[in-house]
């Protein structure tokens, strides 16, 4: 009987999942090179596995376009081009002819010398081609030699994906019905696929490093996402010991699903309101069967993402519209665009910088390129008139930047009224704090903002002056230091002082150590992956706002990290 | 043979789907297509030839077709260089 294997990775997305492994990327197919006499047949051969490589691509671009729409299905046209390229197509034949070599070697050899050529070009968007011409030149050589390729759009049982990463496209692909959780190599928990896992609520582990090298196809695998670990090939009882532990987090699961329709008050009947955030319109079915009471943070990057022109007026119109329509009379905080450091777009040429994010991004770039915010903000204003919307700039650093920003606002919803289009008005203008200048004049902002939101992702990493993505100084990354904490309440304090509202949208909104703290300090809203919602739900109906915000005054006066995380476990997160 | 000069007004240049445009165009005739820059050459019924030369707006180029169809081709192929999107 063979041995179970442990795997220890990053825990993305809280859930277990038990089932077969299907190994995303077909295994690296061994290509040997053989000599050969007849050249003729085996450039036919070569033509047969090319006719069936672009059945196969077209059978998917029809499916995909009936699932999920044109536009996932562009990328899969784009690799039936590449099938069909004279450059490809004949330098391969050439190669078979004058050679005599298997045509295995000669597609594999040709395919190298474009892979190399692409990936050494300085546009990110042409070195991810290289992956495009990777992936069809497996697909041609997997039907030469008679194995099945599968792709990420082609699941139809239930399966863990296994993975060395997942792209966006990767995932948007991906046949949801079929994924029950899934494992990669690479990543962190703010990665992209970490993010996605969170938000399609499945399970996940990420940052393995070795999972796709250990893991055979088919293989039984238990995921655990509370944990970070994977089980390859698990014992009896380690099967049945998951299977409990699955029960009870469904049984768990049952008991936070009867929170969905209920508000999030303390024991003391104060209500705070907990919110979602989302990237794209897809994840409101996610955000409103976990019970948001808003959307705090809705990043509108993704509209112009993976795409090869900025998107139209009238294409962000009807995203956002989309949004708020759905959300009722809930309010919805959208964030206007937010690229620049490491967010880039293919057809926006960046120069590269030393420091990128502590450079040109964010507001700073929708200010200096302003047919591209006023375009935005032309599509906000139009769909005001459909929900509760409040826009948010991102990356305030100073009042200038935020009366600059507001006047565009002006102007446009101003050109508009005077072309007749209907404005509401009764949106919201604020910003998202998450530069430090920001924090300590918050008394100063709070008088001309409408509300705040707190990023704390960048608030903490700007705070500690440590990028969080650099593991050596990842330690430094500490939500719960009292530089951050006392920031965080100089915010709060500032904006009540001048009637106005305070929110969080960063991941330490739905933490379990913060929330106590936070709801002591008087924020109003939460904004978190739906996921947590129901559990800080739960969490703050066994909490009295009077007895946290008790604690306040000590909290701040505590001289390290560890002392308020201490604190907070042994007082206020008793019961 | 055909040859014209060409200064590309494509916003982005011949990038991702201009590229694929350019390609399908090009395809349709059975004239031979070359694309040069500079002194480098490209297979204009080449996806991964065009998109590996990395045409800029404002680069000259020069569009040769070779065959039966190819001052048409030529026609055709300069629309797409051109059009400003």
């Amino acid at each position: 009987m063979e041995m179970s294997q442990k795997i220890i990775g990053v825990k993305a997305s809280a859930g277990i999942a038990i089932g077969k492994a299907f190994l995303l990327a077909a295994p690296d197919f061994q290509i040997k090179m053989v000599a050969i006499e007849d050249t003729v047949s085996e450039i036919k051969r070569f033509e047969v596995a090319l006719e069936n490589a672009k059945l196969d691509l077209q059978g998917i671009v029809t499916r995909v376009e009936q699932e999920m729409g044109d536009d996932h299905a562009d990328i899969f046209k784009a690799h039936l081009l590449v099938l069909e390229d004279p450059e490809l197509v004949d330098t391969v034949k050439e190669k078979i002819e004058q050679e005599k070599v298997n045509a295995e070697s000669a597609v594999s050899d040709v395919a190298q010398v474009f892979i190399g050529l692409f990936e050494q070009m300085d546009d990110e968007y042409m070195r991810e081609r290289a992956a495009d011409i990777r992936d069809v030149t497996k697909r041609i050589v997997s039907h030469l030699l008679g194995i099945a390729f599968a792709g990420p759009g082609e699941l139809t049982e239930e399966v863990i994906v296994v993975a060395e990463d997942l792209t966006p496209s990767d995932t948007a692909q991906l046949d949801r019905r079929f994924v029950k959780g899934f494992v990669t190599d690479i990543g962190g928990r703010t990665s992209h696929s970490a993010i996605m896992a969170r938000s399609l609520e499945i399970p996940a582990v990420v940052g393995t490093r070795v999972i796709t090298d250990v893991v055979k196809p088919a293989a039984t695998i238990i995921l655990d996402g509370y944990e970070g670990i994977v089980i390859i090939d698990p014992s009896p009882e380690e099967l049945a010991d998951y299977e409990r532990k699955q029960a009870e987090y469904a049984g768990r699961k049952a008991g936070l699903a009867k929170l969905v329709h209920e508000k999030t008050l303390t024991t003391d009947q104060h209500h705070v309101e907990l919110a979602a955030n989302i990237g794209s319109p897809g994840d409101l079915a996610g955000v409103l069967a976990n019970g948001a009471e808003g959307v705090g943070l809705f990043r509108t990057e993704f509209l112009y993402m993976g795409r090869e022109d900025f998107p139209t007026e009238d294409e962000q119109f009807l995203a956002y519209k989309q949004v708020l329509e759905q959300m009722g009379e809930k309010p919805v905080v959208i964030r206007t665009l937010d690229i620049g450091g490491d967010k880039q777009l293919s057809y926006l040429s960046m120069p590269e910088e030393l420091n990128p994010f502590l450079g040109f991004r964010a507001i700073r770039l929708c200010l200096d390129n302003q047919e591209l915010f006023r375009t935005q903000l032309r599509a906000l204003l139009r769909a005001s008139m459909y929900g509760n919307l409040k826009i948010m700039f991102p990356m305030i650093a100073t009042l200038e930047e935020f009366r600059q920003a507001k006047q565009i606002l002006e102007e446009e919803k101003k050109g508009l009224l005077e072309k007749g289009i209907a404005v509401s008005d009764r949106y919201e203008a604020g910003i998202m704090i998450e530069i430090p200048a920001a924090a300590m004049m918050a008394d100063q902002l709070s008088r001309e903002v409408d509300f705040f939101s707190i990023g704390t992702n960048d608030l903490i990493q700007y705070t500690m002056a440590a990028d969080r993505m650099n593991e050596r100084v990842a330690y430094l990354y500490q939500p719960y230091h009292p530089a951050v904490l006392r920031l965080i309440h100089n915010v709060i304090k500032a904006a009540h002082a001048n009637g106005k509202w305070v929110g969080m949208c960063g991941e330490m909104a739905g933490d379990s150590i913060a929330i106590p703290i936070l709801l002591g300090f008087g924020l109003d809203e939460f904004s978190m992956s739906a996921g947590s919602i129901l559990p800080a739900r739960q969490q703050i109906s066994r909490l009295s706002l009077e007895e946290v915000s008790q604690h306040t005054e000590a909290i701040l006066s505590m001289s390290t990290s560890e002392q308020v995380e201490a604190f907070v476990k042994k007082v206020l997160n008793q019961k | 043979m055909v040859e014209k000069k060409i200064v590309v007004q494509l916003s982005h240049g011949l990038h991702a789907r201009p590229a694929a445009t350019f390609v399908k165009v090009a395809t349709s005739f059975s004239s031979e297509i070359k694309i040069v820059k500079k002194e480098k050459t490209v297979n204009g019924k080449s996806i991964m030839g065009i998109m590996s030369s990395a045409i800029a707006k404002g680069d000259e180029i020069t569009l040769i077709a070779d065959g039966a169809d190819e001052q048409e081709a030529v026609n055709a192929l300069e629309k797409v260089l051109l059009e400003q999107e």
